[in-house]
């Protein structure tokens, strides 16, 4: 799939969003963004982002790959893992999509979507 | 039968649940072109900022577009923003928009929304007093609340109270009148209710419960400058906010002669009277198999859950509505969740210390869980979405100890 311009703001690196089913969408994430945001602006299958990136939903469940978990910044907080706690994929490196905000440093990054959002 | 056929999709309102529609049927691949028609100018966007961060300034008005307009351009559907339908040719299947121009439809769907009440009183047309629904709205409001302003809010809702704590952060003077004995009377328990009237008190509102509006006063520039109460006082006010409701948006649907019932009434895969014809979002009264009656809901969860059902019927596929309602709120540093209907229930616990900030109600109805309000305790809310949708009998005093695992009662 080819990348897709974003927000019109410039595009600070590349991620590679894997669906359940391993369907792989590469899209350009630009500053100030989330992870959810990139996802739902490209029509990914599998996130819904229902409360804009609130952390109200728990819609933006993702995995973010283990050799890039350290760059996603900070560990969940209490709220993101109260709102994971019941998520049925639930993995070690589980986040909500809209409370990462991406950075330079995530680019090439390597996310897995779940089957189901809550 | 389903219509095979490569016929264009067409989708009236160009709101959440309009946006997303298009979303889904983008990442379902939907083969048939899709044109939606929206009055307002902007490509579908998310209200719920409009009385919280937006309406503070936080964020930028593009934060506020579910999508780009690329993306749906990319996919080849077209979006006509600027334009109303105005009416719909059920016979020739066409519909005939504000510029005169007409659109051919093999299906049709109404994502119509709501528009606000008005209040009908004396003086309700003078400058000053606002509403608020789309951004515009949003934008006239947020130029107004200057800091040291009387700010008076008609309705203590949730989109009032919104407005109120964002207020008066910023240094107005607010005051909310509201008719009934608590706020967000409709929407929630007495418990959520005092802690909220706590708040906002705490946060210097002045909060009038029992209070009526019945007409407004003006200077002598025609603004206004006060607000009229039934038991006879007046309000001093530069900036009035009425918030009290909104209603259905079905004149189009009614004038095509489609069954309507405050909303237009769609069954649990959102398809009207005429097969032809879908209906999504606020504009309807519709079925979900999660309720035994008809349902009327004002609320992004279900304006998305209605667009994937819509989107599965228009794809052939038999996916019935069938969800629990959830809903969200913003005051101050409180995050409330809700998640089912309270309105029926025979049994309150509650869960947590409401002094600690962070406590929830479950709402049961003959020994089950039927609706879970959570302020800062998104547990309790996420746990309560599964409980509530599977209706599920739980114990009270399980539920509001607080050494229980909420997740162990899953
Ligand atoms: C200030 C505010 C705060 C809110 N906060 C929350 C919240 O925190 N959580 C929550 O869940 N919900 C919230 N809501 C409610 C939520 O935004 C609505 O339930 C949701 O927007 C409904 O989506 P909709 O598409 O059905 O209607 P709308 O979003 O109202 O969209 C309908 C659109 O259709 C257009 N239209 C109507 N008739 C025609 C026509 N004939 N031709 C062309 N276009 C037409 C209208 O101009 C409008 O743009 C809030 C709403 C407001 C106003
Ligand atoms: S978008 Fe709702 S929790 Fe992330």
């Amino acid at each position: 799939m080819e990348p897709l311009v974003i927000r019109g703001r410039e595009a600070l690196g590349k991620v590679t969003f894997i669906e359940h089913d391993n369907t792989e969408h590469v899209t350009e994430f630009e500053a100030g963004s989330t992870l959810m945001q990139v996802a739902v602006d490209n029509a990914i299958p599998g996130i819904d982002g229902d409360c804009g990136g609130e952390c109200a939903c728990g819609t933006c469940h993702m995995i973010v790959a283990d050799e890039w978990f350290d760059k996603t910044g900070d560990t969940p907080g209490d709220d993101e893992e109260q709102m994971l706690s019941m998520t049925p994929e639930r993995a070690k490196t589980s986040r909500l999509g809209c409370q990462i905000k991406t950075t330079e440093a995530m680019d090439g990054i390597i996310v897995y979507l779940p089957e189901f959002q809550m | 039968m389903v219509n095979t056929q490569k016929e264009t999709t067409v989708i009236v309102g160009g709101g959440h649940a309009a946006g997303a529609l298009m979303t889904t049927l983008l990442q379902k691949k939907y083969q048939n072109e899709v044109v939606l028609v929206g009055e307002e100018i902007h490509p579908p966007y998310q209200r719920p900022p409009l009385s919280k961060n937006y309406l503070a300034g936080d964020v930028g008005q593009d934060s506020l577009y579910l999508k780009p307009c690329s993306v749906y351009e990319v996919a080849g559907h077209q979006l006509r923003l600027g334009l109303r339908a105005e009416q719909i040719d059920r016979d020739k299947k066409i519909i005939r928009l504000s510029d005169q121009d007409t659109l051919k439809y093999g299906r049709l769907v109404l994502a119509t929304g709501s528009h606000v009440r008005r209040l009908n009183a004396p003086g309700a047309d003078l400058k000053g007093i606002h509403y608020l629904h789309d951004m515009a709205d949003s934008d006239a409001l947020r130029e107004q609340l200057l800091p040291g302003k009387r700010l008076v809010i008609v309705g203590g809702g949730y989109i009032g109270l919104e407005v109120a704590a964002t207020a008066v952060k910023k240094g107005l003077n607010v005051t909310v009148l509201e008719a009934a004995e608590r706020l967000m009377q409709r929407v929630t328990g007495p418990e959520i209710s005092s802690f909220f009237l706590a708040k906002h008190r705490d946060a210097g509102v002045d909060v009038c419960l029992n209070t009526a509006v019945i007409g407004f006063e003006a200077d002598n520039q025609d603004r206004v400058a006060g607000v009229t109460l039934e038991n006879g006082g007046t309000v001093p006010a530069d900036i009035v906010l009425v918030s009290i409701g909104i209603m259905p948006e079905t004149a189009l649907a009614e004038a095509a002669g489609l069954p309507c019932d405050d909303g237009i009434v769609v069954d649990e895969y959102t398809c009207t009277g005429d097969p032809d014809i879908l209906a999504i979002g606020d504009c309807t009264r519709h079925r979900n198999l999660f309720f035994e009656q008809p349902q009327r809901m004002e609320s992004v969860a279900n304006a998305v859950d209605q667009a994937r059902t819509a989107a599965a019927t228009l794809m052939g596929e038999d996916k019935p509505y069938d969800a629990a309602p959830w809903f969200w709120s913003n005051q101050y540093d409180v995050r409330l969740q809700m998640v089912g209907l309270s309105k029926d229930h025979d049994q309150r616990v509650v869960r947590g210390n409401p002094r600690d900030g962070s406590f929830a109600v479950f709402y049961m109805r003959e020994g089950h869980l039927i609706a879970v309000d959570a302020v800062n305790l998104p547990m309790a809310f996420m746990v309560g979405k599964k409980l509530v949708y599977l209706r599920k009998r739980v114990s009270s005093e399980a539920l509001s100890d607080v050494d229980v695992d909420l997740k162990s009662l899953v």
